[in-house]
């Protein structure tokens, strides 16, 4: 009697244990998906970031800069100018 | 008993069945295995890892990994379905007869690249089509947005990625990073099929800051360039560095390449002149001569040396010449006229020892602490052998080879109150430890120099071209003439300057080495000096320097005014 008692319990242990393991399973392929989609995400932003690097500095390159504001501003080096200094 | 012959007989039956059934998949009908088998792969699959950036010390990239992609193909699979070959073949900028050659020569291969490091752009316009057995593959590929300005200085990496020249190979254990891998079954078409979700993460490389100055490079190189040009020079340096640290500024060199276009690198142009390239520091090394020379006490400032009617002879082969005759002169005419039989004289009563002291303690004949790859140390030979003619040439900055870098950090010693720094091109530990300056001459004595050289931006001096407005500079000029195989070239020179600015409390020290000019002037004064100018005016604006003389602009800009109006 106590022998099928125990029986009884281990298989209600066992088909509980089952069942979790496919509920484990099933929610680690589901986070491996997550995962792997925010790897992609992270690489395209990673990528995005590099080129607004190279965008910026090749818009910001002095070289560019100055040409412009010479060319297309008028702009020109002061030959002489004020210096004031400010006191703290 | 029968049960027995029964089991047996049973158990007979299917080892023969087993083994026909067997012979038939192997032997038979092996395509059918072959294309199971082709249909799921058991990979290993590598995630590479990005290059870490160089950046200057404000955070602008001089070099960056930006992540391409890579198409690639199964041939195979691909010329399953022809009608897609057209258009891929169009989007790849190829001509679809070639494709179509070419997929088939390879066509019992797994992979095959049809082109590579694509803009991830482009590699979405091609992953549109839907072509089947067509993947894209992450590649880095490098870029240097700094172009030619710093070419030599930040160098360059090889096909794998990894450095070759310049800080790429100095640091390229830190900026290299470990690739990864994923263990993945493919199907037949490529496809991953299942992660096996064995991964070992990539380890992306370090990113590095140098103590240069983007801003400063690009101005450097902008007028480095300018004056070889103009001079038609062979080639040229600047050298600029913050003498309280030691830390370089920038750091230029022409010829250049420009590194994102490998067909324009040339042998010329890949070495960084200001670390691999010797000269005879020439008149520019008076100063130091002269700085010793106070600190022994055998001299001060107003000692009056006879140059002997600018004609002087030592030993028996050497005669030292003068520019003119200069008189009797004291420290300060003898650094403003650059008279070398004054230099040749001091240099005589100081005594080969002492002279091959200056070399030495100034750090001439040693590694800068740069970490530069392939940083030259110069060639400064042991005094016991010199004799008079060796210590006189000596004092006048000949018989002894340096680098740029070792000249504009003796003249550094001078703008820092008398302490040499180890220099500094990369911020933090990888950099090397700070080392306590060592002093070598007397802070009294540096700033005693720092004064005479003001002379030699003067009028009666040798670099008038060097001077800034509304600040103090403080400079000296040098014309050496280079060795031949037969001795010294009358033709051939190079003009050099190296100054500080301010020069009552440096904050920049510069220098401008241009080789072999040979449009009209020669002179370090006529030919560097106003390069050294033109930087500096700049450099002290964007470092903020406040000038000494504020007067000097309100007074110009009222004159100015007046003329206009």
């Amino acid at each position: 009697m106590r022998s099928a008692l125990t029986l009884l319990i281990l298989l209600v242990v066992n088909m509980l244990a089952a069942v979790a393991v496919v509920q484990a399973k099933h929610e680690s392929r589901g986070l491996q998906g997550d995962l792997q989609t925010l790897r992609v995400e992270r690489d395209r932003l990673k990528t995005e970031w590099a080129q607004l690097q190279l965008e910026e500095s090749a818009w910001a390159n002095p070289d560019r800069v100055g040409r412009l504001a010479h060319e297309r501003l008028n702009m020109v080096q002061p030959k002489a100018y004020t210096v004031l200094g400010v006191a703290q | 008993m029968w049960r027995a012959h029964f089991a047996l007989a049973a158990f007979g039956i299917f080892a023969v069945v087993l083994c026909a059934r067997a012979f038939e998949l192997q032997v038979l009908d092996n395509e059918f295995l072959t294309s199971e088998g082709d249909k799921r792969h058991l990979r290993t699959v590598s995630v590479p890892a990005g290059r870490g950036a160089i950046r200057d010390r404000n955070g602008e990239p001089l070099a960056l990994s930006a992540p391409t992609e890579s198409v690639w193909t199964v041939p195979a699979a691909l010329l399953e379905s022809p009608q897609s070959i057209a258009p891929l073949a169009k989007q790849l900028e190829m001509s679809a007869a070639d494709l179509r050659t070419r997929l088939n020569e390879y066509r019992g291969r797994q992979f095959l690249y049809l082109r590579r490091q694509l803009s991830p752009s482009q590699a979405r316009k091609v992953m549109n089509l839907g072509a089947p057995g067509v993947f894209l593959q992450r590649e880095y590929k490098r870029y240097y947005p700094a172009g030619e300005a710093a070419a030599q200085l930040v160098g360059l990496t090889n096909i794998d990625g990894r450095g070759q020249e310049g800080m790429e190979l100095a640091l390229d254990e830190s900026l290299h990073g470990e690739s990864g891998s994923r263990r993945v079954i493919k199907d037949r078409l490529g496809r991953v099929a299942e992660d096996l979700a064995q991964f070992t993460a990539p380890r992306a490389g370090e990113d590095i800051q140098l103590t240069i100055d983007l801003r400063l490079q690009y101005l450097a190189y902008r007028e480095l360039k300018s004056a070889v040009v103009q001079n038609r020079a062979r080639a040229g340096v600047v050298v600029l560095l913050d003498p309280a640290t030691g830390e370089l500024l920038a750091l230029a060199s022409y010829p250049s390449f420009n590194p994102n276009n490998r067909d324009s690198i040339t042998k010329a142009g890949l070495r960084h002149r200001a670390v691999t390239d010797l000269f005879e520091p020439g008149s520019t090394m008076k100063p130091l001569l002269l700085a010793r020379a106070l600190d022994s006490g055998l001299y001060t400032r107003d000692s009056v040396i006879d140059t002997e009617g600018g004609v002087m002879r030592v030993g028996r082969n050497l005669t030292v010449h003068d520019f003119r005759d200069y008189g009797p002169v004291d420290f300060q005419r003898l650094l403003t006229k650059s008279s070398n039989v004054g230099a040749a004289k001091v240099g005589l009563k100081l005594g080969a020892e002492r002279v091959w002291q200056v070399y030495q303690d100034f750090g001439f004949g040693q590694a800068t602490g740069s970490r530069f790859p392939g940083e030259r140390a110069g060639v400064l030979r042991d005094y016991f052998r010199w004799g008079e003619v060796e210590t006189a040439t000596a004092a006048y900055g000949y018989g002894v080879s340096v680098t740029a870098l070792q000249l504009a950090r003796a003249h550094a010693v001078l703008a820092d109150n008398g302490r040499l720094h180890d220099l500094r091109l990369v911020q933090g530990d990888l950099g090397g430890a700070v080392l306590e300056p060592q002093q070598i001459v007397s802070p009294e004595t540096a700033r005693n120099m720092r004064e005479l050289l003001q002379g030699v931006v003067t009028p009666e001096g040798t670099a008038t071209q060097a001077a800034i407005r509304g600040y103090q500079v403080a400079g000296k000029t040098g014309t050496v003439r280079k060795v031949d195989g037969d001795g010294y070239n009358s033709k051939r020179h190079q003009a050099l300057f190296v100054g500080m600015v301010p020069a009552d409390h440096p904050r920049v020290v510069g220098l401008v080495m241009i080789d072999e000019p040979t449009a009209d002037a020669y002179y370090g004064g006529a030919v560097s000096a106003p390069v050294f100018s033109n930087i500096m005016h700049e450099a002290v604006r964007m470092l903020r320097v406040p000038p000494d003389d504020p007067a000097t602009f309100t007074a110009d800009a009222g004159a100015e005014s007046g003329e206009h109006s």
